[in-house]
């Protein structure tokens, strides 16, 4: 069968496996909507969690990001999953104990404040939102390359499904379906990680083969034939990095902090029974990621391999047939700089601007004609970073349901992120804007009833995101990040560590941390992106990692702030007392 | 699970938005329902809490910052598995210490907690039985 018959049938297969779990657990009430009833066993709510958090950009990108940047890339994976550690020791425990549905919430009492609240609505939907556009534009990807459908259809698909599932099932659903999304991604991102392993290195373990010798007798481990494989066509080395000290130190704390501050990813610590499950609960989950993080570097590593061989120094009449098919979607080009016929892979951009632009045309080698103007690189092929885990069953001639198989773990990875997102926008608009803000009387049903309308209108956003994508997603990403340590993760700490930080004192830290944070990430990705280089970052620390200064500002602020003005309550101090201890009853307190 | 926290029984402040009491989504906390803890052991507890948290997230600074970051390449002359250390730690190591750490964590808190008896247990498991409830 044809690896486009097989996509068809596995991603068919693994819908109507969603949609079963989605009618299986419908809600009823609020509690269930929300946080599942509180009821989810710690080891499945790690594994929802996992995929939650392994988004389309997990699955699809990141790799790639490896594969062509090295070490510089692995910033990447030790702060996304750090964040973990936060999460687990500073914010899920005492969050669970606290007791309710939202990270606004928590925020907004902590804080006695409305406008604290309101306040973090915003922060969390601006996230959210971010996050969305791009998990819809991966699904478009898949769909427009494997089913050969156009991505707006894929799209349409997609935001289907998670209505049925996110709408009907909200967090109950979400849960389970998450669980079976877990198993479909990270068996798709295995099997060819497995292959590919064992066709370099004969060791069918992928984080050790990456340490292993070559199975083709040079000696040579499969490190040091990357070395010497990148320095020889002139790249940076594999296993040494470029970028600078305080700038890796920057991102990788920006990017720690900004997972622990995400509220799609705290929120799932809600639905565990106990506290001690929401500790239990978080190192399971990074267990479960973990198991796809370290087989990342290892795939990259072997695609970075498998690209350079079959693509360089070959003549492009003899190339594979998948360069054929993706220089077909537009993500590879070839321009034949020195008229020998053959592709020359080397550093730097081949044409300028980077992105190919097509002419309708064929070259003399049948090859698609690009308009860019050529730059003086040796360098003659355009590779799309998104595509390495998408090429790579084709590129290692793996069979076709392997190729099906990715394509189902790709859709999978992006709908689960994207259910859990919209989850949280929903019940942030009905709970803490309407039930706890605007209305609140309202009734159970009327507020679930809000909460579906409100995850309506967003999948209608997320769509239209996914079908007119801001040209900058992977960009706007980088932002959710940021603005997450910036704004949501500082509040939260101070307000669990610290009883004196206060109504003011906090409202003005996330402002600041906020609007510092989007300002600089703005100013160099469009209002100077020329100026975007290191010497004129502040302290030389790039956009992706601005976070940490704007976390650093907004405890800063808080803290000044609060020492100049009144203690908070004494009921908000007893509250903070009562959820640093797991056990029920409280404190005695004397009056 | 609806719980009312009786023990505390504070008017709302001002402009009305705190109600902790009426949370919708407490945890059970099964044996200790009945009980109101005494300050001075909580406080003795929050103290071994500090502690931990800051033996842990010292270890996970100098494992993400340090083994990742400032002295990744100075790491580089050991080797471990083929891989050269740091880069190792940049791949792979860094992970699997922030699983380590969690579950130190877990197990750590709960001998704590156990001690201090502000555990969250179900009752019939209170007989301690040295296995993670």
């Amino acid at each position: 069968m044809s690896a486009q018959t097989l996509s068809f049938i596995f991603v068919g297969l693994s819908f109507a496996l969603y949609i079963g779990i989605a009618i299986w657990s419908r809600v009823g009430s609020t509690k269930e909507f929300y946080v599942a009833g509180g009821g989810i066993h710690p080891v499945v709510n790690g594994m929802a969690t996992a995929a939650d958090w392994m988004s389309a950009a997990s699955f699809l990108s990141v790799a790639g990001i490896l594969a062509f940047t090295g070490r510089d890339g692995a910033v990447y994976l030790v702060g996304w999953t750090g964040g973990y550690v936060l999460l687990a020791l500073l914010l899920a425990p005492y969050l669970r104990k606290f007791g309710r549905f939202t990270v606004p919430e928590f925020i907004g009492d902590r804080y006695y404040s409305k406008l604290a609240r309101v306040v973090a609505v915003v922060c969390l939907i601006f996230i959210s939102f971010t996050y969305i556009a791009g998990q819809m534009r991966g699904v478009g990807i898949v769909f427009s390359r494997f089913l050969e459908v156009e991505i707006e259809t894929g799209v349409v698909i997609g935001m289907a499904i998670v209505f049925c599932y996110a709408v009907l099932g909200g967090m109950k659903g979400i849960t389970y379906t998450q669980v079976a999304q877990y198993c479909v991604l990270i068996f798709a991102f295995m099997v060819p990680a497995i292959f590919m392993s064992i066709m370099w290195t004969d060791n069918p373990i992928p984080q050790l083969g990456l340490g292993d010798k070559l199975n083709d007798g040079s000696g040579l481990t499969v490190l040091q034939k990357l070395d010497q494989v990148t320095t020889e066509l002139g790249f940076n080395t594999y296993t040494v990095g470029t970028r600078s000290t305080i700038d890796s130190l920057a991102i990788a704390a920006a990017l720690m902090i900004g997972t622990a501050g995400l509220p799609h990813v705290i929120v799932r610590f809600f639905t565990v029974p106990k506290v001690s499950d929401a500790r239990k609960s978080a190192g399971y989950a990074l267990v479960f990621i973990c198991i796809m993080y370290t087989t990342i570097p290892a795939v990259a590593a072997f695609s970075r391999l498998n690209l350079t061989e079959s693509v360089n120094e070959v003549a492009y009449s003899e190339a594979p047939a998948w360069i054929e098919k993706w220089e077909n979607t537009g993500l590879i080009a070839w321009k034949d700089k020195n008229d020998d016929g053959i592709m020359q892979y080397r550093p730097g951009h081949a044409f300028s601007p980077a992105k190919p632009i097509f002419t309708e045309a064929r070259g003399s080698h049948g090859e698609r004609v690009i308009s860019n103007e050529l730059t003086d690189s040796a360098n003659e092929i355009y590779v799309d970073r998104d595509i390495m885990v998408m090429a790579n069953p084709e590129i290692a001639q793996l069979p076709n349901w392997v190729i099906a198989l990715v394509a189902a773990g790709a859709v999978a990875a992006a709908l689960s992120t994207a259910a859990g997102l919209l989850l949280v926008i929903s019940s942030s608009v009905a709970h803490d804007l309407m039930k706890r803000t605007f209305m609140p009387d309202i009734s159970d049903k009327k507020e679930l009833l809000f909460a579906r309308l409100a995850a309506v209108v967003a999948i209608l956003i997320a769509g239209w995101f996914g079908i007119n994508p801001p040209a900058f997603v992977a960009q706007v990403v980088a932002f959710a990040f940021g603005m997450a340590a910036a704004s949501l993760f500082p509040p939260i700490v101070m307000g669990i560590f610290s009883k004196r930080i206060n109504r003011s004192g906090a409202v003005a830290g996330m402002l600041i941390g906020l609007f510092s944070t989007l300002a600089y990430i703005i100013y160099f990705n469009f209002i100077a992106p020329e100026l975007n280089n290191p010497e004129h970052w502040f302290l030389g620390i790039s956009p992706t990692g601005i976070g940490t200064i704007g976390a650093a500002l907004n405890v800063a602020v808080a803290v000044v702030i609060s020492r100049f003005t009144e203690a908070p309550p004494q009921e908000v101090q007893n509250m903070v007392d009562d959820i640093r201890i797991p056990a029920g009853a409280g404190v005695a307190h004397e009056h | 699970m609806q719980q009312s926290h009786k023990s505390k029984d504070q008017p709302e402040t001002s402009d009305g938005v705190y109600h902790h009491n009426d949370a919708e989504n407490l945890p059970p906390h099964s044996h200790h329902d009945s009980e109101t803890l005494k300050e001075i052991d909580v406080e003795a507890y929050w103290r071994a809490n500090i502690k931990v948290l800051t033996v842990l997230l010292s270890a996970w600074a100098f494992v993400s910052l340090g083994c990742g970051v400032l002295f990744s390449d100075w790491l580089d002359q050991f080797s471990i598995g083929g891989f050269p250390l740091g880069f190792w730690f940049t791949q792979q190591g860094t992970m699997l210490c922030f699983v380590a750490i969690i579950f130190i964590y877990h197990i750590w808190m709960k001998k704590i907690e156990r001690a201090h008896g502000v555990d969250d247990d179900d009752a019939e498991h209170k007989v301690d039985t040295g296995a993670p409830s």
